[in-house]
């Protein structure tokens, strides 16, 4: 009997990997995040406008000597009446500047012939803002003030450090935690969802077309249901598996090409305690961020911690759907019923980000011992370094009420996979659980 | 005689209704049986703890000379009434599947499978989708999955519906060969006409019980009633007198000949044909008189008409 668990395993594993969809969506996700993440940096270095040639009408004459052409714009300075510009071509967009701006910097004007770029505005304004404070400061005569202002200005950050249960010093960023926190939140979120509902649907679509009333003379309810459960969660695993090694693989490869040697020697001086935060060649977080990311055992801890919530909170969701899908003809008809799977879900998800915030608090950790929100809001805590213990006793009850809600789903599918024709009620569940 | 498979006493309840009640059959090894009833009888029930999915509350299976276990279901070919294969799966995929659930190794399996799509021609169906196949070739494909591990006992629920006249046929023959090849076939169903011919033995279960039970050949005889038909000369004259002396006895034919009558005779109070006979011989010359048999169909809708007025209960 044990060989034939087996085969259902088999079949529905292979069935799923070997779709075209699941190897597409299986390796393009992880490459697509990837771009996603290094596509700023990629459109800043690609210039992906021309210049707009823009025409300067300053009656003043302050200003428009002292606008810098910039990849976005250049500037010419132009002495005509503001009202004929519309017979001057060769310009891209006028700007037109009061004679008084320097006192009263309002009514100035940017007439433009295309529609005028978010970043051009901002370029702009910005330079005027200098210019005119500029003349300003000038206009008082404080000598060299600007200089005297910028040897007095203050720029503090905290370098963040924690003392762990055997108090030793780590390094701790709450920023960062927070947002692998909720990143570990998302992730599971998604996969107990997914592959939750998948276990259901599949349930259902034996039930519908018949199948199972063959499979039933060959092995026994239980034996399905679980080799259901356990095969389309070897599918999520593989999955999880594939994005893992892609992302630690392009954080080990990709990341020393990216970041500059001068960046790298912050890092390796920050993951030493010698670095000086206000001469660093970015700010302390950003180092911080990336001192995680390149730290390859953290994050293999971090999807060790992952691997084991995922496990534990698939099999007690898919149990739940598993009773779901063996009770109903379609998936329709499941909607109602889902909300048992789709409330403590949904709950554990916004709790999550409440928990980032205060990953300490009796709220935290009592979300993360009960099974039902225990993977999300635990895998929010666990980036912040808390106890071991802790996670432990989580997992047990994870995986103790696993076993319980397997144990129940296994009773009403029993009962559900020959009813057919009527909408189960959760009357109805409870009342076959008891057969 | 040699059952394959013994019933005994088995009763299973749900919760609003009784499935069947204290029911009891011999299936003797090598036969083709039929398990006849109406809609909602108990068939299903009975043939799903046959196959080991459900559990009786009491009574016990007996198959192939010991209880009933759960590695029996190897030996055991089922064809369900509601037809299902993975649409998605390729067929010879799939029938490895099955084949395998039912204790076959991956190579016998192929092997086997080999041969009946041969048997059949629908070899280039073998890596073609089931959702491709029309309704007529799946049902086809789950023919040979239920027969592929060579099982000793054989249960079809309504096997023939479905079917067009010319694959029935030649379903109904895959299945007597089979039979002639030492496999033990069940026939549920509620369509007598269709297995009249090919049954030796039945049981008929009605309102979760089984109200008629044995050979065939001995229903027939026992529930004929000795009524013959005969076939006589005469002239108008003799057979008006014979309408009214025997009356409801003697249930006149139309006949296409003037002279030659036939007629349907039942026996009087004790049992006998022999007075209308004689009274008949003295009067006309009888050309031939013949047993008429009761169709199974036609006991079947007796008894149950009679076990549901006994009962007080409306046929659905």
């Amino acid at each position: 009997m044990k060989s034939k668990i087996g085969i259902i395993i088999a079949r529905e594993y292979l069935q799923r990997v070997r779709k075209k969809s699941f190897i597409i969506t299986t390796i393009a996700t992880p490459i697509l995040l990837l771009v996603l993440m290094c596509l700023p940096a990629i459109l800043m270095n690609v210039n992906m406008t021309s210049a707009k040639e823009v025409g300067v009408i300053d009656p003043s004459g302050k200003i428009a000597e002292k606008l810098v052409d910039s990849p976005l714009a250049t500037f010419t300075k132009l002495d005509m009446d503001p009202d004929s510009i519309s017979a001057e071509a060769g310009f891209d967009a006028f700007l037109i500047l009061p004679s008084n701006v320097i006192e009263r910097p309002v009514g100035i004007s940017l007439y433009s012939r295309d529609a005028s770029t978010m970043m051009l505005e901002s370029y702009i304004t910005q330079s005027l803002d200098d210019i005119i404070e500029q003349e300003r400061l000038d206009a008082m005569d404080m000598g060299n003030l600007k200089s005297v202002l910028k040897e007095i200005e203050v720029n503090s950050s905290l370098n963040t450090f924690k003392l762990n249960e055997s108090n030793e010093v780590v390094n701790s960023s709450t920023t960062i935690s927070y947002v692998i926190g909720l990143i570990m939140s998302a992730v599971l979120y998604f996969f107990l969802l997914m592959y939750g509902q998948m276990v259901m649907t599949s349930i259902v679509e034996e039930k519908s077309n018949r199948v199972l009333e063959l499979i039933v003379t060959s092995v026994k309810p239980m034996q399905i249901m679980m080799g259901k459960i356990i095969g389309v969660g070897c599918v999520a695993l593989t999955q999880l598996a594939v994005w893992a090694v892609i992302i630690l693989g392009a954080t080990m490869t990709l990341l020393p090409m990216i970041i500059s040697p001068e960046l790298a020697g912050d890092i390796s001086a920050f993951n030493a305690g010698t670095l000086d935060a206000t001469q660093a060649s970015i700010d302390i977080e950003g180092i911080q961020a990336l001192s995680i990311v390149g730290d390859t055992g953290y994050l293999i801890g971090i999807m060790g911690w992952l691997l084991l919530f995922l496990l534990g909170g698939f099999l007690l969701y898919a149990a739940i759907y598993a009773a779901i899908g063996s009770a109903i003809d379609n998936v329709q008809d499941g909607s109602q019923l889902q909300a048992f799977v789709l409330i403590p879900l949904i709950i554990s998800f916004f709790a999550s980000t409440t928990v980032a915030a205060n990953p300490d608090s009796g709220l935290a950790f009592w979300l993360s011992i009960v099974p039902f929100t225990s993977p999300l809001v635990m895998m929010t805590r666990i980036p912040f370094d808390i106890p071991v213990g802790e996670i432990i006793l989580s997992l047990v009850i994870l995986y103790i009420s696993f076993i319980l809600m397997v144990w129940l789903a296994g009773k009403i599918y029993r009962v559900g996979i020959f009813m057919y024709g009527k909408k189960p009620t959760i009357k109805d569940l409870i009342r076959w659980a008891r057969y | 005689m040699d059952n394959i498979l013994e019933v005994c006493n088995v009763s299973k309840h749900y919760a609003s209704k009784t499935a069947l009640d204290d029911v009891s059959l011999t299936v003797p090894r090598g036969s083709v049986y039929g398990l006849l009833g109406p809609n909602g009888a108990g068939k299903t029930t009975l043939i799903r703890i046959i196959n080991y999915i459900t559990a009786p509350d009491s009574g016990k299976i007996i198959f192939d000379g010991h209880e009933l276990t759960a590695d029996d279901v190897a030996s055991i070919g089922y064809l369900p009434e509601e037809r299902g294969l993975y649409k998605k799966m390729k067929v010879g995929e799939q029938a490895i599947f099955f084949a395998r659930l039912k204790g076959m190794t991956k190579h016998d399996a192929e092997r086997e499978l080999r041969k009946w799509f041969d048997k059949f021609d629908i070899s280039d169906w073998w890596n073609k989708k089931v959702e491709e196949l029309s309704k007529g070739m799946a049902q086809k494909v789950q023919f040979i999955v239920t027969v592929l591990h060579k099982p000793k006992l054989l249960i079809f629920d309504e096997p023939f519906s479905g079917f067009d006249p010319i694959n029935a046929n030649l379903l109904k023959n895959e299945i007597l060969e089979l039979n002639q090849q030492g496999s033990t076939i069940i026939f549920s169903t509620h369509n007598m006409a269709s297995v009249d011919a090919i049954c030796d033995e039945i049981t008929l279960i009605n309102d979760s019980r089984n109200i008629l039970s044995g050979n065939v050949a001995e229903i027939r005889r026992r529930e004929w009633g000795n009524r013959y038909n005969v076939e006589f000369v005469g002239n108008p004259e003799t057979v008006k007198a014979l309408t009214t002396t025997l009356t409801s006895r003697f249930d006149l034919l139309p006949t296409e000949s003037d002279d030659v009558y036939s007629a349907i005779i039942v026996p009087n109070g004790d049992g006998s044909v022999r007075p209308v006979i004689e009274q008949l011989n003295s009067c006309s010359e009888i050309r031939s008189i013949r047993p008429i048999m009761p169709s199974m169909e036609d006991i079947f809708i007796s008894t149950v008409n009679t076990y549901n007025a006994k009962h007080h209960l409306t046929a659905e």
